[in-house]
């Protein structure tokens, strides 16, 4: 029951992400670096937060063509669950894993907040312990995470219950207030928030327990 | 009064260092399109002016260029300027 997390150069929640599963949840964890491409023995891989490849160009956007995300889009094909967090969600959006783009903020701030979320679960097969419309709180840490997509495809995404958290008070201009995505199958998810950050007593909150407990069924 | 549309594009000086061109094109290799020699990234701005003729408008964007879309220790650029349809 190993948790995998890939590491790109410029990943800085890698070790949050350890600590969070290991460390206060004692779900091992085995990190990937960038250029590998074996995922044996994982029962679900985490893209962490930071600034791959220092996010040039667009963020996610060089990061997408690392060796160790093809064997992570094959795991997710495999059905296997996929977490992208911050980075790791911008990265899972340049790969078309999740549809929509993220960028610059609203009022263009780096936001370094708690955030109010509204779970939605949806599709998403792994927040089935969460009742609809339950609230949890998360801290965000971003410059670039407002959710970009067009209506249509909002809409067709909130048909399929892919939009599984949503701000409270939309804090970025997300459209939607998109805070989470799932895919259609519900075996990848991509949020802005960080749970890692919300799972030791010592740094205050412990919302992001259940959720990071729960990607492994 | 005249509507002009102007473009300015802001490159990087030739002998300014560009490591997010230089990633760039790595990850063109990767996407296996071969054969990219140099990829250098610079910003491309366009805007729509009001002045009284071509030479105003000409003059106005030259200073907005030099004083503020670019930074010209590091930043060449160079300007397009039309009358607008």
């Amino acid at each position: 029951m190993t948790v995998g997390i890939v590491v790109f150069p410029g990943s800085n929640c890698d070790r949050d992400v350890a600590w969070a599963l290991e460390g206060c949840l004692g779900i091992p964890v085995r990190f990937l670096w960038h250029e590998e491409r074996d995922l044996s023995g994982l029962e679900a891989v985490v893209l962490p937060g930071g600034f791959s490849y220092g996010d040039y160009l667009r963020c996610g956007a060089i990061a997408r063509f690392a060796p160790v995300l093809e064997e992570v889009r094959s795991f997710a094909e495999r059905g296997g669950p996929v977490l992208g967090i911050c980075n790791g969600f911008q990265v899972l959006t340049e790969m078309g894993l999740l549809p929509g783009a993220l960028t610059r903020n609203r009022d263009l701030h780096f936001l370094c907040q708690n955030s109010e979320l509204e779970v939605q679960p949806g599709a998403c097969r792994w927040l089935g312990t969460y009742g609809a419309g339950e609230r949890i709180s998360l801290p965000i840490a971003h410059g670039e995470g407002r959710y970009q997509v067009e209506p249509e495809e909002l809409q067709r995404l909130e048909d399929q219950g892919c939009v599984v958290l949503r701000y409270v008070a939309n804090p970025n201009g997300s459209r939607g207030d998109v805070a989470g995505l799932t895919d259609p199958m519900g075996r990848v998810l991509g949020l802005m928030p960080h749970p890692e950050r919300a799972c030791d007593p010592i740094t205050g909150g412990l919302d992001g327990r259940r959720l990071l407990t729960s990607l492994l069924g | 009064m005249p509507l002009f549309n102007a473009r300015v594009q802001v490159s990087l000086r030739p002998s300014v260092l560009d490591p997010a061109g230089e990633a760039t094109r790595a990850a063109a290799a990767r996407l296996g399109v071969e054969g990219v020699k140099r990829l250098r990234i610079g910003k491309a701005i366009e805007l729509d002016l009001e002045a009284p003729d071509r030479a105003t408008a000409q003059a106005r964007l030259e200073l907005l260029s030099d004083r503020l879309l670019a930074n010209p220790v590091i930043e060449d650029w160079s300007l397009d300027l039309s009358d607008a349809g």
